[in-house]
């Protein structure tokens, strides 16, 4: 069953979820950062609507920094910015921040130790149409390598604007992950919230699987938890918002109770959470881990949910990942 | 400061001591760049005996002038400039390059009090620059950013990407002063990837530029003082240099880029250093 201390959305998976894009957290968590904080400022590459940068260019003109289509530059003006006390939020997409200027942001943020916050958008395959070039499935692996880093993946819009609020506060370099597709919002402002803190989403009397989940994919391991207990077989559904520094807790209690781990991300399954699930679990207790994710391969043009049904990232694929693991 | 020929002298005699504790500390340090920091003794001089606004006991006083350095491989003379300015003891600079000094061979601003930035990686200290100068401006504080570049960084993108930002948004407050010495670490710049007309690509870009004598210590002091002076863009001070400047056996010459003096040139470097004092 759906945890109650979780305060998701009521009756998530009875009817039709509201659809928003992760992507218009950054813009809602910018904006009410914003209010908290007059040193924050946004640094935008020329894609402000489409990130949602514009919506705190609405807000607060004067504290919108248009840098054009110049990763590089986004990135470095950034961390001059914060030289001086500024707290500067830059905005592109992840192919392109961390993807073109990840020496930029290990040097001038991760060193030099800058409190900025790169913002990748259109990260995972449901950016879709565009197709491989920006569908960027390396950067959680790119940014979790890099000292001082703190990692963030939001499962959805509600939870994108409680990562930015929660990185404004925090005076350390950040990478927050988010994606361009309409996705399900299944948190709500009273779920619970802490970074390096995972949420169990769905709990069961005696779970045969540990289904670990970062991004918005955890809504399609909810879906995958209703079917399985509607056919007799128990899991947990833990949702990371964090990857960096990872919830090692809620790993080994589930490594050591449950005994087995499926990870689900839409990213590379090198590197990526499921990665970072395993070096915990192989140090610590080790049992099987499956990763379920992009396997060493690129994305391709598609609609989002074609996508994440061609690379079996739906609830039926994870459904029939944990009978097979569990024999059932 | 009324620029006399004793002030003038002194900041000169200052270089020359300068350079001699770069020659060390790189002799000490067995490994790192000799012909750079050489080349811009003088200029780092300037800077920090005479025309920025600093405080060594207060390296985070608010109003200071922001020095950055951008092709961080020439720290030593950086750090050499600051431990006569007394940010630290000069015998300090002997640490240069050791396991656990605060001396990186490359400059980490968390290391070392003073640094406004960590650099190394060449092509982001004017982007970086550029960045302090806008926010400095947001919060009306009158401090100025210098940013101290090499020639061979402007074969990066990321410069030209900082360029346009500051021509763009009209930073009066961003001074580059960059060493135009023509070596980078293979060969002569314009043997490698041309950079001429740099001057004009700067103008082309809405920069005020000024060409000087990167040795001349009434030059420097001047330039920058007109630079203070441009209220309507930024200004780069294209400072034409000699690699190696002071050490005749190797001035002009590449080779010197990554390699410090030997156990046995050293004493003769400094003789050579030493006999430029002009009376």
């Amino acid at each position: 069953m759906i945890n109650p201390l979780a305060k998701l959305v009521p009756g998530l998976l009875e009817g039709k979820p509201e659809k928003k894009p992760t992507r218009d957290g950054f813009g809602n968590g910018t904006v009410e950062a914003g209010k908290e904080n007059p040193n924050v400022v946004v640094l935008s590459a020329d894609l402000g609507d489409s990130t949602r940068a514009a919506w705190f260019q609405k807000e607060f003109p004067d504290r919108y920094v248009e840098v054009g289509v110049a990763e590089q530059n986004l990135a470095t003006v950034g961390s001059g910015m914060a030289n001086e006390g500024k707290i500067p939020f830059i905005a592109s997409y992840a192919a392109f921040s961390p993807g073109r200027n990840w020496e930029q942001i290990r040097t001038t943020i991760a060193l030099n130790n800058m409190p900025v916050k790169v913002c990748g958008m259109h990260a995972g395959i449901q950016t879709g149409p565009d197709g491989a070039t920006h569908q960027m499935l390396e950067d959680i692996a790119l940014m979790r390598a890099m000292p001082n880093m703190i990692v963030m993946v939001p499962g959805d819009a509600e939870e994108g604007k409680k990562c930015a609020v929660a990185a404004a506060r925090n005076n350390r370099p950040t990478y927050i992950r988010y994606g361009r597709a309409s996705e399900p919002v299944f948190t709500t402002p009273e779920t619970p919230f802490e970074v390096g803190k995972a949420l169990n989403l769905w709990e069961s009397a005696n779970p045969k699987v540990a289904i670990f989940t970062t991004g918005s994919i955890a809504y399609q391991a909810l879906v995958a938890a209703k079917t399985l207990a509607e056919q007799g077989v128990d899991v947990i559904v833990t949702h990371f918002h964090t990857v960096k520094p990872i919830d090692r807790e809620a790993i080994i209690t589930a490594a050591k109770n449950i005994g087995k781990i499926i990870t689900l991300e839409e990213h590379q399954t090198t590197g990526g959470f499921g990665s970072a699930v395993a070096e915990v679990v192989t140090e610590e207790y080790p049992v099987q881990v499956i990763r379920m994710g992009v396997q060493d391969e690129f994305g391709q043009s598609g609609e989002a949910d074609e996508l994440m049904e061609h690379y079996k990232l739906t609830a039926p694929h994870i459904v029939a990942k944990v009978k097979s693991v569990t024999g059932v | 400061m009324a620029l006399t020929d004793e002030t003038l002298q002194a900041l000169e005699d200052k270089a020359r001591e300068i350079r001699i504790t770069v020659l060390r500390m790189l002799n000490a340090a067995k490994s790192g760049h000799t012909s750079g920091p050489l080349g811009m003794a003088d200029i780092f001089t300037a800077l920090y005996f005479h025309s920025a606004k600093h405080d060594p006991k207060n390296p985070d006083w608010a109003e200071r002038d922001r020095i950055v350095l951008s092709n961080g491989h020439i720290t030593p003379i950086r750090y050499a400039t600051m431990a006569h300015a007394g940010y630290f003891p000069v015998e300090e600079c002997l640490t240069l390059r050791k396991l656990g000094s605060r001396l990186q061979g490359h400059p980490e601003r968390e290391k070392l009090p003073g640094l406004e930035s960590t650099s190394g990686p060449l092509g982001s200290g004017l982007s970086q620059a550029s960045g302090m100068a806008y926010a400095l401006r947001m919060d009306k504080n009158n401090a100025r950013v210098f940013c101290l570049t090499s020639d061979g960084e402007q074969q990066e993108g990321n410069t030209w990407e900082g360029a346009m930002f500051a021509g763009k948004y009209r930073l009066y407050n961003l001074i580059q002063i960059m060493d135009r010495n023509n070596i980078q670490i293979e060969g002569n710049t314009e043997d490698i990837m041309p950079l001429e007309p740099l001057a004009d690509k700067y103008r082309a870009f809405n920069w005020h530029v000024i060409e000087i004598d990167g040795h001349n210590m009434r030059d420097i002091i001047d330039a920058i003082d007109e630079a203070k002076a441009v209220r309507e863009k930024p200004t780069l001070i294209l400072a034409r240099t000699i690699p190696g400047k002071g050490v005749k056996d190797i001035e002009y010459d590449y080779k010197w880029h990554g390699k410090p003096p030997s156990d046995e040139e050293l004493p003769r470097f400094i003789e050579q250093v030493e006999a430029t004092k002009t009376v």
